[in-house]
């Protein structure tokens, strides 16, 4: 396949960002969109001018590291994958593809299509967490039996990888879909009890303090999460929140 | 010639660690807080290491590549964690687990340490439970569990196929909390490019701002490397694309003798190569072979047809099929540890039974299974007569639930979908047991630098074993680390802050920054890559899955004439400050350029096949790894001496006084 690409580059933070063309040529269907951006950076470097830079790690759709805005969506048009799980074949020979950063107040960019998220490791930093000491003297583990039911949707919740992709596709920025995941995993289990209440206060304060917009329920965090954490995590944080508003 | 003391406790196995706890320094809280530890790496080993020593007091400052501590690659373990709970009333027990782990490894791991990861391992499991990790349970609300190759019990733990993401949020969390009391200040998109070591102790790093590209001065009373494995040396592997060895190199080149480099475990079940862009290997959990039964025809002309796209494999009657997993190890069969699996697929696809465009894949065929549960499940359900549809769907519905990510996966890179067709696997370099070498409390021969997890090399021998590196990472930092590191540091409760401006500092801040302008400077014409890729071709057809002495002598010459080119020819793009990837890749390429020589050298010295590392000169007649116990029950230790060929070999006899030496067999 014979691609256009329209790439967002920008020196640093403090430097005005553009798109830019490029043309790449003999892309396999069976690439990931990212070796696609490897190959295209081969070129770059072989022409002597600078790569573009984008974040990635794993590979495998599992840390959370990619990103990228791909025709205006988060994670690109597939469903339920990262960016490094999407491949060529979701594209076609003579298509342009608009690659940006994830774009949101809260994730200023590094550089190109680089954005800093560490408002998300400070919303987890106010209460992300079961205070419980690390030393390994605490009950035997089948001591807090949990209904599977529950285990399960805990589970669900906490596999969000904190990608970002639900604050990128939100039209207010929102950060609810990933702050409600880490307060349902604890609130759906019994060991998350005890600190339930300043959990939820702490975590929703962080997250406006930091910037992210409000939630109107449009639902389109959903839909782009790669991992597909579901809308009624937020519906039990407001529950949550309000919940501990009252015993305030 | 050894200089090495392991420092192994006296007394009986079963005491030795209560023994160690009881008789070792302490320090006292007030004292705790005018200490510094420095932890590079914030995986399993090094996320709940930090954890602990701030929770106990210190002042622990974290450092990794990622922007955060909650990307490393722990996160990408699949399929679940050991610990010796007997839950399933099987016959575990910590001697059981213990016993598995050095069999496993190919009686190659150092008795005492593997004998307290067995021991810690339950703790383990109450302290993620404790923290809210999410693990699997059954309908009674208690824990699940799971089997995993080269063991007759189920003692795996699991979260689905994100056991490794669950036990990495958990550890993350345990960080923040101490993040949150100020106890811990995470540096991330910061990379260790050196250490600093005063009056022969580890006393701070030289870290690389990854944003900036500012280069900072670190100090602290001690060190932990817990940065993970070198299984990118080989280019492609199951590693995420910033993994490396540099942390480990750095510290190998100040004088931590590197153990065993050539002991690297190639996972028997990863999606096969598919062309010349790829960039990585997708692993697939060995939990599968849970239930996947592997497969290749059993005439050569069918797996031609299969190969040219003329027959589909669901199409083979069951008789021309060949389960050479059963075939051949008929009590373990597709439960085999990875070394044994991956080399018979490897047999076979050299024999000319491999079923992809490439030759190089063999299948995963689930529809056994499919049919089992289905059937199972239909009682159950109290379904009547059930028409084989009905089965097949009510069995993938099983299927889904215990694998779903995992072949949601599989079918967004292949395109192909594996409830309906065999998954087709090749192995792929996915860990490696080799590392730093390090005594019982896990400190390196430099004084006050510690190293954890996969960095070490401690536990596993000549091969791991399933669901055992996530235990030996936890273990390592949750329970063993925060112990014996305080014995060491109870001497420097007067010493007080390490100024950054001693002169050690600033000789290692040059030496840094004469290699970074080196790099820039170049102006050379092939890209980093180009001379990675090079690494990883030679590495993996002459240091992979069967190696030999000319192979290896070849891969000596090569590996060192590539690295003269590389410092000649690299072109690193951009500029010094700054974010610049080509800069961070060039830094790390250049250190797996010295430390696959090593490799191949280590590989070269060991006469025989144990584990991972098989010797084609040192085989049975049925094509088993041969050991040599008579004059290799040892483990490899070197010293850096200026170029990897120089490195001088120091050994640490291995000694078994509670497990007889075997010959190991899974028949």
């Amino acid at each position: 396949m014979n691609l256009k690409l329209k790439i967002w580059r920008q020196k640093d933070a403090d430097s005005a960002g553009k798109m830019v063309d490029y043309e790449i040529s003999d892309v396999s269907p069976d690439m990931s969109f990212l070796e696609m951006l490897d190959v295209l950076n081969e070129d770059l470097i072989a022409k002597g001018d600078d790569p573009v830079e984008f974040d990635h790690d794993c590979r495998e759709g599992i840390c959370g590291a990619c990103s990228l805005q791909i025709n205006g969506e988060p994670h690109g048009p597939d469903r339920g994958v990262t960016t490094c799980q999407l491949h060529m074949r979701k594209f076609k020979d003579g298509d342009t593809i608009y690659i940006e950063p994830f774009r949101a107040k809260a994730f200023p960019v590094v550089k190109d299509l680089i954005v800093d998220r560490s408002s998300f490791d400070r919303i987890q930093q106010a209460g992300g967490y079961i205070s419980v000491n690390t030393s390994g003297n605490t009950i035997d583990a089948n001591a807090i039996p949990v209904n599977k039911h529950d285990a399960d949707k805990a589970f669900d919740a906490a596999t969000c990888i904190g990608c970002g992709a639900c604050v990128a596709a939100c039209k207010n920025a929102s950060a609810m879909l990933f702050t409600s995941a880490k307060v349902s995993q604890f609130a759906l289990l019994p060991q998350g009890q005890v600190e339930a209440t300043d959990r939820v206060m702490n975590m929703v304060r962080q997250m406006d303090l930091e910037g992210f917009g409000n939630c109107t329920n449009t639902g389109a965090c959903e839909i782009e999460c790669p991992k597909g954490i579901s809308l009624e995590n937020i519906a039990r944080m407001n529950r949550e929140y309000l919940a501990a508003s009252l015993k305030g | 010639m050894s200089t090495l003391d392991s420092k192994i406790p006296q007394g009986p196995l079963a005491d030795m660690w209560t023994k160690h706890k009881n008789e070792i320094n302490l320090v006292n809280p007030a004292n705790k807080r005018n200490i510094d530890v420095i932890v590079v790496g914030t995986g399993l080993a090094g996320g709940s290491a930090a954890a602990t020593l701030a929770e106990l007091g210190y002042n622990v400052k974290t450092f990794c590549y990622q922007d955060s501590p909650r990307r490393a690659h722990s996160i990408a373990a699949q399929g679940g964690i050991n610990a010796a709970k007997n839950y399933q009333g099987d016959g575990d027990s910590v001697y059981r687990l213990f016993y598995d782990t050095v069999k496993g490894g190919d009686y190659r791991a150092r008795e005492a340490n593997v004998y307290r990861l067995a021991e810690v391992s339950a703790n383990i499991i109450d302290q993620c439970v404790a923290q809210g990790v999410p693990f699997a349970r059954e309908y009674g609300g208690l824990l699940d569990n799971r089997s995993f190759g080269g063991v007759l019990v189920s003692r795996t733990f699991y979260a689905k196929g994100q056991t490794g993401q669950q036990l990495l949020l958990g550890a993350y969390s345990a960080m923040n909390r101490q993040i949150n009391r100020g106890k811990i200040k995470s540096y991330n998109r910061h990379e260790m490019l050196d250490l600093v070591i005063v009056d022969g102790k580890a006393r701070g790093i030289i870290a690389r701002n990854l944003v900036t590209g500012e280069i900072e001065r670190h100090s602290a009373h001690a060190v932990v490397i817990a940065s993970g494995g070198y299984g990118n040396v080989f280019f492609l592997s199951t590693n995420a694309m910033g993994s490396n060895v540099t942390a480990s190199w750095k510290i190998h080149k100040k004088g931590a003798y590197f153990a065993n480099p050539c002991f690297t475990q190639i996972h028997p079940t990863c999606i096969p190569v598919s062309g010349e862009h790829q960039s990585k290997l997708t692993l697939m959990s060995e939990s599968l072979r849970n239930d996947g039964r592997i497969w290749v025809p059993k005439k050569l002309e069918d797996a031609k047809a299969i190969r040219e796209g003329k027959l589909k494999p669901t199409a083979l009657a069951e008789e021309d099929r060949d389960y050479y997993l059963e075939r051949r190890y008929p009590s373990f069969g597709n439960l085999v540890p990875r070394d044994v699996a991956s080399r018979a697929a490897k047999e076979r696809c050299d024999a000319g039974f491999g079923v992809n465009a490439t030759g190089e894949a063999v299948y995963l065929d689930f529809s056994s299974a499919i049919m089992r549960y289905g059937r199972e499940k239909a009682v159950t359900s109290g379904i009547k007569n059930p028409t084989e549809d009905q089965v097949r769907k009510l069995g993938e519905e099983v299927i889904e639930a215990k694998y779903g990510n995992l072949f949601q996966m599989y079918e967004k890179i292949v395109d192909e979908n594996p409830y309906k067709t065999p998954m087709k696997i090749y192995p792929a370099v996915h860990y490696t047991m080799g590392g730093i070498w390090v005594d019982y409390n896990l400190m390196t021969t430099i004084p006050g630098c510690y190293a954890a997890g996969e960095a070490n090399f401690s536990d596993h021998g000549a091969n791991r074993l399933g669901a055992s590196a996530l235990m030996q990472g936890l273990a390592d930092g949750y329970f063993v680390l925060p112990y014996t590191i305080g014995d060491y540091l109870s001497k420097d409760i007067r010493t007080g802050e390490i100024s950054t401006d001693l002169p050690e500092f600033e000789e290692a801040e040059n030496h840094v920054k004469a290699q970074i302008s080196k790099l820039i400077n170049n102006n050379g014409t092939n890209s980093v890559d180009y001379y990675h890729k090079k690494l990883g071709k030679i590495m993996w057809n002459k240091c992979g899955m069967a190696r030999n002495e000319q192979g290896l002598k070849e891969a000596i010459e090569e590996i060192s004439a590539l690295r003269e080119d590389f410092y000649k020819n690299v072109r690193v793009p951009g500029e010094e400050s700054g974010k610049n990837s080509e800069l961070e890749k060039a830094m790390r390429v250049a250190d797996f350029l010295e430390l696959g020589e090593l490799f191949a050298k280590d590989a070269l010295h060991r006469n025989e096949s144990c584990g991972g590392h098989f010797r084609e000169e040192y085989q049975t007649e049925e094509g088993e790894a041969l050991r040599d116990d008579e004059n290799f029950k040892y483990v490899a230790a070197w010293e850096y001496k200026g170029e990897p060929k120089d490195a001088v070999l120091h050994k640490e006899e291995l000694i078994y006084e509670n497990i007889e030496l075997k010959t190991r067999s899974y028949k």
